[in-house]
């Protein structure tokens, strides 16, 4: 590990260590706050008891889902904006603003077109990810050098096989940025959206938690999606900065 | 002294189509000339005079707006022809694909045996001093490898008119001279043709037999001189007085076009040169 990162890890262990000796000297209410090493072991009791199995597997396959529908079509989506530019320079502005609109406020929309299932909850995950998927897109295709082009054409290859051979390679750094991006949009999309209305699933375990005032059942929860979307975003980051150094390019 | 016909411009010209209401742009020509097989011919010319659009227009990859380009007395029809290699000026390298992929790429592209594609690559690898480099890539290489890495793929094609496009243009001084060596020995030992276009020019007089001077837009030859060096050159010719003579002589002949091109219109046009 470098020295960067033994700094980062050791800030975070005195954070959690600060928290813990807070709430063990109760400088924090304990019915505000448990300590870190009582998350845990509520986290683990939870866990091992299945109790949440089915919401766990639940919240990750409307992830997923929402992860793959919004990477497909948003790659798709980009694909062909970037080859109509008219239509691109009607949209840009779009794009710009996309994430400055509160895209949650048609969450009670999609509940009373579609009713209280999972299908508001991953067109929720696919409409906060989906851009941020178009914008590496097209991103991703504007920094394709105009030199591959040539290449293609010197080696006679056909659109297809330039698109697949050439193209998508030279864009994949911005396209995994997208990817990266939308995981990260459809988490918290899935678990904003479960906490807030949903009939199952780990935000709305959560929120059945905070609304019952089990402390220790909604912290051991909030530490266990956490957990999830740390080591998810570590496990992409690492595979980026492989790519990256292969590269010789900064990760994204 | 030179070899058949290889390649043939007659009366070639090229313009661009304007467009948003701007004019079309005259860049090129009409150009006369003919590439002699085995010849190193180079094209100096101030920036923008249509060096490159030339290069490209032989290549196939852009269309003559007037006029014939023949390769090996077959038209090039927008399409670039079998036996054509080209190495680009801005790095064209793939940075997905090892030293060793990169210059295999063409060949399994076309489905040659894999046993052959090892026995090319390893020799143009070899050939070009990156064989101890076959695993890395290309970012961990300089610029100066990453173009030998080009120059590498184009190579195991075994291209019979090479065609470089201001290839060490983004190298420093020294490190030119030694790809101009490399160039050289290339050059030697495939027998190809070579066209090479450069802005340098003691780079064109160091390596080509003849050298096409070229009007400011719309590239024209005004003059086409024969430097005389014998095949067996390398970078050592660069302290002979007669490389300082054809150098000022190509100058003395661009300087006008240079100024031209940099928006002063006094000087004299130039007489137009025949072949």
């Amino acid at each position: 590990m470098t020295r960067a990162g033994w700094i980062r890890l050791l800030v975070i262990a005195a954070m959690i260590g600060a928290l813990e000796l807070a709430c063990r000297l109760d400088f924090i209410d304990h019915r505000v706050m448990i300590p870190p090493s009582e998350m845990a072991t509520a986290l683990v009791a939870i866990l091992a008891s299945g109790q949440l199995n089915d919401d766990i597997a639940r919240t990750l396959g409307v992830i997923a889902i929402a992860v793959a529908m919004s990477v497909v079509l948003g790659f798709a989506l980009g694909l062909l904006i970037h080859a109509l530019p008219r239509l691109r320079g009607a949209l840009d502005p779009f794009f710009a603003t996309y994430y400055a609109v509160p895209v949650f406020i048609f969450y009670p929309v999609m509940i009373a077109i579609f009713g209280l299932s999972v299908i508001p909850i991953v067109l929720m995950g696919v409409a906060t990810a989906i851009v941020a998927m178009i914008i590496a897109t097209l991103n991703g295709l504007d920094r394709i050098p105009r030199v591959l082009t040539k290449v293609a054409r010197v080696h006679r290859m056909g659109r297809f096989a330039t698109a697949l051979q050439l193209q998508l390679p030279a864009a994949a750094p911005y396209l995994f940025t997208g990817v990266k991006l939308s995981v990260s949009y459809a988490f918290i999309a899935v678990i904003a959206a479960e906490f807030i209305l949903a009939p199952a699933g780990l935000g709305r375990a959560i929120a059945n938690a905070y609304a019952d005032f089990d402390n220790r059942r909604m912290y051991a929860l909030m530490l266990f999606v956490l957990l999830i979307a740390t080591v998810v975003n570590a496990g992409l980051h690492a595979w980026d900065l492989r790519w990256a150094r292969r590269r010789g390019a900064r990760p994204s | 002294m030179y070899g058949d016909i290889h390649a043939q411009f007659a009366g070639v010209t090229r313009v661009y189509a304007g467009t948003g209401g701007h004019s079309p742009v005259h860049a090129l020509g009409p150009i006369d000339v003919n590439l002699h097989k085995g010849e190193f011919f180079a094209v100096v010319g101030p920036s923008g005079c249509g060096k490159s659009t030339f290069l490209e227009v032989l290549a196939g990859l852009q269309q003559p707006t007037a006029g014939a380009v023949t390769f090996e007395g077959r038209a090039v029809t927008g399409e670039v022809p079998d036996g054509i290699g080209v190495v680009f000026q801005e790095d064209a390298s793939f940075p997905w694909l090892t030293v060793w992929d990169n210059a295999a790429f063409g060949l399994q592209r076309k489905g040659t045996a894999p046993s052959e594609v090892r026995r090319r690559v390893d020799d143009a690898l070899a050939f070009m001093g990156l064989k101890d480099f076959a695993r890395a890539y290309p970012s961990q290489l300089s610029g100066g490898m990453r173009q030998r890495v080009c120059i590498a793929r184009t190579l195991v094609l075994q291209p019979r008119l090479i065609l470089l496009d201001e290839p060490f243009g983004a190298l420093d001084a020294q490190t030119r001279l030694l790809m101009g060596d490399e160039v050289l020995r290339l050059w030697r030992q495939t027998g190809a043709t070579v066209l090479l276009i450069t802005h340098a020019l003691d780079e064109a007089t160091m390596l080509a037999d003849r050298i096409g001077a070229m009007s400011a837009r719309p590239g024209r030859f005004i003059e086409i001189i024969e430097t005389g060096w014998p095949r067996q050159r390398d970078s050592t010719i660069v302290a002979e007085p007669t490389f300082g003579e054809i150098t000022g002589r190509l100058w003395e002949r661009l300087r006008g076009e240079s100024l031209k091109a940099l928006g002063h219109s006094d000087m004299p046009p130039p007489a137009l040169a025949a072949e």
